[in-house]
């Protein structure tokens, strides 16, 4: 979503979905994992739209939808691109919104090739790196810069040299060359069809094992219910993000959507369903490798010498990322507070750089290999929830030391005695180095804080109770932990010391336990300006060292000095957008390029979806929502070639992110794996590509070594070993891992044992009985499951041929109230390219009768499975 | 004997609460908008802070907590509906509570007085009161009434009496992300029920509300639903009847037999005589 808009968040919030007139829910179960919010689709549907459910499973969201589209897990792409196929051939897309609002028009390089023409791949492949250089998928002399993604530069992470843009060739706001007529062949619009010129319904329900008219159905409902006086709306979670197509997937999403003029519009929109309470603030104040707080790279160890250089090659000429310096220098002031001076770079120097891949999976990787030796393992519980759970188990034993943090001794804390592996003797107890600081967690009643939850939204919450016992909240334990650290620092006077000596750590502590006071916290977060006032929002943000701001999206959280996120006006006294219940990044936006709500001269496109608009009288942007747009700039605002930053972002281009202020149909910059989805089947899948010889994602993250091989593909050699289709997922009635629900009677009670969800028709094929136990298997690992024969599962008929699944929920362990095997056992280790997202929604299994093997008899059982497909430990 | 006459032909409506006598309240589940996400068999749980029921995976669809029982007073019922070639199916679920009837069986033969109406209408064990006997068990014509685990005595919906009482909503009322269960005054959610049933009829044949009429062998339910199948289908009685309706006529009839048998007796001493 990033890469197409703007900015990697939902474009819209739930309580909007009230007012769509057809929900698609795709890759996701959300009646099931996001129950509360489901309310506002209920709604919806009483109101009369249709509710869409495209899912390889009929579950509880099917059950409630107006129309269940089974399709095979993992063939998303293919079921997108007959969607947008049936736009463009049949001419339906929102005309006046994509000549102006998106790249459409805009003409591409004469050398870029599609993946139509070169079997598979576009054009900058390069074979012996196994990855792309992007040259060609620039715009037709003007080199585009990408504001999320993998930044120029950050391909050459793992393969290919890096490709410098050289963005600022905007001609009047505009890309040197278009064709508003959409007619020329090199312009996007029309490459876009070519590329989807194969994806027929016939061809589509092919690959996904459904039917032709499904998806004529589909592509029709949402055609018929788009428009100036209609809008659509996208919902999707985990099960479109966890493949190695995952961004890709909902790439297919955002191109549907900008076509149909879907997006910045009351009822439209994408909603990327989170998986849990605050993941979408794990981003924004990451938890990842390779950003800053607000999106801001990383810096990289060769690629960026000083300051200048950073913002040089990060930032954009034009579009807000144009403004990278006042974001960067604000953030080093907040944390280097008075050290930071223009004179030193405002520290820039302290900032830890990446030299490569250094996300979680790799860091997984160097565990096993010895050269990462410890970690702090907080808020998850990878012995149970990570894919290939035990080659997690086998990493944490070879680890010095764990910190687990959690509300009690999760499988990731017990490992060392109660493992699997431990039962097999794989490993011994008295031979696993690792030593274990379990720490009791805090609940999120007994502490201050906020949640940022899926639609941007920072939610405030009180501590009702102190902790019990030693149980301490997670800013406790990193504030007091880095005072001690820099305590011993301060004793030794060495330079590798400044990056923590020079830090602001000062926050007011409170009660007893000298808790950390948690809203000055988020006022740093916040910022303040050079009289230590608290700034209103990112336009006060300077470059000069004279605000301080700790992550700029959510510069306006404490703005007059009040908690923002700690508003609770009821819905009832306000209206239905509820602009006062708390606070929304950015800038209190509940639906962001909202500009894109009114026409190209500012009007609404309807009465009906009317939300933002050009109050001429006024001369500013007003309506529902805070503008996401330059309060008073013109729709008519023509830039000066040029200009820079904002200045240089036309009045009629809603998306304030990009270079261009445009919705990317087309990608030129910040994907790895191609400008524009291509389908591909899953990384272990047990059919072959039906439509280009590249079977899967080239570009894929593989980590081939033993523990982690791979289940061989059609067209390898013993392709057929493993003849199913696996999949995982949750259940309304656990929390992931199970660390909050395992341990629960009320939740335990309610889905006791792991099981198995398979069709009668595989049941009869593998004689397995309702109620009794199964043995499943992949190269990875066996486990055992309850078996549950269902109506619900249905065989599909994939390129001519039967084709069974076995679904898999994923949340049990050794510990708890209720126990059983770890689904996660089974997965393997391989990755979406872009973010470093483990396939968990497509692979293949084996299945078979009865309870699996035990004790020493699980490698044995193991090795003659992998003997089976000649596997010898890689893939 | 008198008594037991009053009782059951009194019902809901008959107060004796005097000036504290509130509104009927009630339920009405909706199960064309439930998601069987079972928030409300967990919130039930947690404010009347009752026990699991064991942890038994069942195979019975989704559902492994049965039945309503001595510790579980809201429960979901799963029930898969799949056209044989399954290119269309229904799952349906239903969030199944006490009926609160207004004729309460229950009620009628609770020797010790432990069950009550409420001033809300509603029927209610008093645990402190109940010696577990299990009369009340065998006398609800829906199974709604078990045996608590923990002290013996008979557990049921009290529909949150304690939060009534203070002015909140029933605990799974108040958690029902989806508005499945609405929470009102009986004669209220009966007229909202018969709209509801007017428009969820124009896409589904087979909807019904179930225990809304007054006139049916409970007297109607305090609780009231709304179906997409039979009752049956869901597990429900098709035309529950309270067991002592009949008591009335029974205890005249026992009360004829005995006078004759009496009189026979009388007769045959006299005739001895």
């Amino acid at each position: 979503m990033g890469t197409s808009f703007g900015r990697g968040g939902a474009t819209t919030f739930q309580q909007d979905l009230q007012n769509s007139d057809c929900i698609v829910i795709m890759g996701s179960n959300m009646a099931e994992n996001h129950p509360v919010g489901f309310q506002w689709v209920m709604e919806a549907r009483e109101r009369g739209a249709q509710v869409i459910h495209v899912d390889p499973r009929f579950t509880r969201t099917s059950a409630v939808a107006t129309k269940h589209v089974p399709i095979r897990a993992g063939s998303d792409i293919a079921f997108l691109g007959g969607l947008i196929r049936y736009i463009l051939e049949n001419d339906r897309a929102f005309k006046e919104y994509i000549v102006n609002y998106t790249n459409a028009p805009v003409i591409l390089r004469d050398d870029f090739k599609d993946s139509e023409e070169l079997d598979g791949f576009f054009s900058g492949w390069h074979a012996d790196k196994n990855g792309y250089t992007f040259e060609t998928w620039q715009y037709k002399d003007m080199d585009m810069h990408g504001s999320a993604g993998q930044r120029e530069g950050e391909s050459s992470l793992a393969k290919v040299p890096s490709f410098q843009a050289k963005a600022d060739a905007l001609k009047n706001g505009e890309p040197p060359h278009m064709d508003k007529t959409l007619q020329d062949p090199r312009c996007v619009y029309q490459v876009l069809k070519r590329h989807y010129a194969r994806y027929t319904p016939e061809t589509v329900a092919r690959i996904c094992g459904t039917d032709p008219q499904h998806v004529i159905d589909v592509a029709e409902a949402l055609c018929a219910n788009s428009g100036r006086e209609r809008t659509s709306a996208f919902c999707y979670s985990v099960a479109w993000t966890q493949h190695t197509t995952g961004v890709q997937t909902i790439r297919g999403a955002a191109i549907i959507q900008l076509l149909l003029g879907n997006i910045g519009r009351p009822g439209g929109g994408i909603l990327a369903l989170r998986g849990h309470a605050s993941i979408q603030g794990s981003t924004d104040i990451p938890t990842l490798f390779n950003i800053l707080p607000g999106y801001v790279p990383m810096p990289h160890a060769h690629a960026h010498d000083d300051l200048k250089d950073f913002i040089e090659s990060e930032g954009a000429k034009t579009g807000y990322w144009g403004n990278m310096d006042k974001y960067i220098v604000s953030l080093l002031k907040a944390w280097f507070g008075e050290h930071a001076t223009q004179q030193n770079d405002f520290c820039f120097d302290l900032l830890p750089r990446i030299s490569g891949d250094h996300s979680t999976y790799r860091s997984i990787m160097g565990m096993l290999d010895g050269t990462v030796k410890g970690f702090f393992c907080i808020g998850e519980n990878p012995a149970v929830g990570s894919a290939n759970s035990g080659l997690h188990r086998r990493a944490m034993a070879n680890l010095e030391w764990l910190v687990v943090r959690d509300f009690t001794e999760i499988e990731s804390a017990s490992f060392w005695y109660d493992a699997p592996e431990i039962a097999s003797g794989e490993l011994r107890t008295e031979s696993i180095p690792t030593e274990v600081f379990w720490m009791p967690a805090a609940a999120h009643t007994e502490k201050d804080g906020s949640f940022t939850n899926t639609q941007r939204l920072l939610q405030w919450h009180h501590k009702a109770v102190e902790p019990q016992g030693d149980a301490r909240s997670e800013l406790w334990f990193y504030y007091h932990l880095g005072k001690r650290i820099r305590a011993k620092i301060a004793q030794q006077d060495e330079p590798f010391s400044d990056p923590v000596a020079f830090l602001t750590w000062n926050y007011p502590e409170k009660g007893a336990t000298a808790d950390p006071d948690a809203q000055a916290v988020l006022r740093e977060i916040n910022g303040w300006d050079a009289n230590g006032k608290a700034l209103s929002d990112y336009n006060g943000l300077k470059a000069d060292g004279s605000t301080a701001c700790g992550c700029w999206i959510y510069c306006g959280c404490f703005k007059d000095e009040v908690n923002q996120t700690a508003r609770r006006k009821p819905g009832t006294q306000q209206s239905w957008v509820a602009p006062e219940w708390a606070w929304a990044w950015p800038a209190n936006r509940r639906i962001i390029y909202n500009r894109a709500s009114a026409d190209p001269q500012g009007k609404p496109w309807s009465e009906r979806k009317k939300y933002v608009w050009w109050d001429q009288e006024n001369g500013e942007w007003t309506g529902h929502d805070v503008p996401d747009f330059n309060k008073t700039k013109r729709p008519d605002y023509t830039p000066e070639t040029g200009a820079k930053a904002e200045d240089a972002i036309a009045g009629w281009h809603p998306f304030v992110m990009q270079d261009d202020g445009l919705g990317w149909l087309f990608v030129p910059n910040g994907l790895v794996d191609g400008p524009l989805p291509v389908y591909y089947e899953p990384h272990e899948s047990p059919v072959k590509n039906a439509l280009y010889s590249q079977q899967a994602n080239p570009c894929r993250q593989e980590f081939p070594r033993t523990f982690n091989e791979s289940n061989p593909s059609p067209s390898d050699a013993h392709g057929n070993v493993f003849p199913f289709v696996l999949h995982t997922y949750r259940l309304t009635e656990h929390h992931t891992a199970g660390g909050m629900s395992r341990t629960v009677a009320h939740l335990s009670e309610l889905q006791p044992e792991f099981f198995c969800e398979v069709s009668p028709e595989l049941a009869q094929l593998r004689g397995l009985v309702h109620g009794d136990w199964a043995t499943i298997f992949t190269s990875r690992a066996v486990v055992e499951a309850r078996v549950m024969v269902t109506d619900r599962v249905k065989p599909m008929r994939v390129d001519g041929k039967t084709l069974h699944s076995v679904g898999l929920p994923y949340h049990w362990g050794s510990r708890g109230l209720v126990t059983g095997d770890s689904a996660n056992d089974l997965l393997s280790i391989t990755l979406d390219p872009n973010v470093h997202i483990q396939e968990t929604k497509g692979l293949t299994c084996d299945i078979i009768p009865g309870r699996r093997p035990r004790g020493r008899d699980v490698p044995g059982f193991l090795n003659f499975v992998r003997m089976r497909s000649h596997l010898d430990g890689r893939t | 004997m008198s008594d037991f006459i009053d009782l059951t032909s009194a019902g809901a409506e008959s107060a004796t609460y005097g000036a504290d006598e509130r509104d009927r309240m009630g339920f009405f589940t909706d199960t064309t908008l439930c998601i069987g996400c079972k928030a409300c068999e967990v919130a039930c749980k947690q404010w009347n802070q009752l026990p699991s029921d064991g942890y038994e995976f069942t195979g019975e669809s989704y559902d492994n907590t049965k039945a309503l029982s001595g510790n579980t007073w809201r429960h979901v019922a799963f029930v898969e509906q799949m056209e044989p070639e399954r290119e269309t199916g229904r799952w349906l679920m239903e969030s199944d509570v006490c009926k609160h009837c207004t004729h309460a069986g229950c009620l009628d033969v609770c020797p010790t007085g432990a069950i009550i109406r409420t001033e809300f209408g509603t029927v209610v064990i008093q645990d402190d009161i109940c010696n577990g006997c299990g009369y009340c068990v065998v006398a609800c014509p829906f199974g709604v009434i078990g045996e608590k685990q923990e002290d013996h005595t008979m557990g049921k919906c009290t529909l949150c009496y304690d939060r009534l009482k203070v002015g909140e909503q029933p605990a799974c009322a108040k958690a029902c992300p989806t508005e499945s269960i609405q929470y009102g005054v009986v004669d209220e959610l009966r007229e909202r029920a018969e709209k509801r049933l007017e428009k969820v009829q124009q896409n589904f044949e087979g909807a019904q509300l179930y225990l809304n009429d007054p006139n049916d062998g409970i007297g109607g339910g305090g609780s009231l639903f709304l179906l997409l199948d039979k009752p049956h289908v869901y597990g429900l009685p098709p035309n529950p009847i309270v067991p002592t309706k009949d008591l009335p006529q029974r205890w005249r009839t026992a009360g004829i037999a005995a006078a004759a048998l009496f009189g026979a007796v009388v007769l045959c001493a006299v005739s001895r005589r």
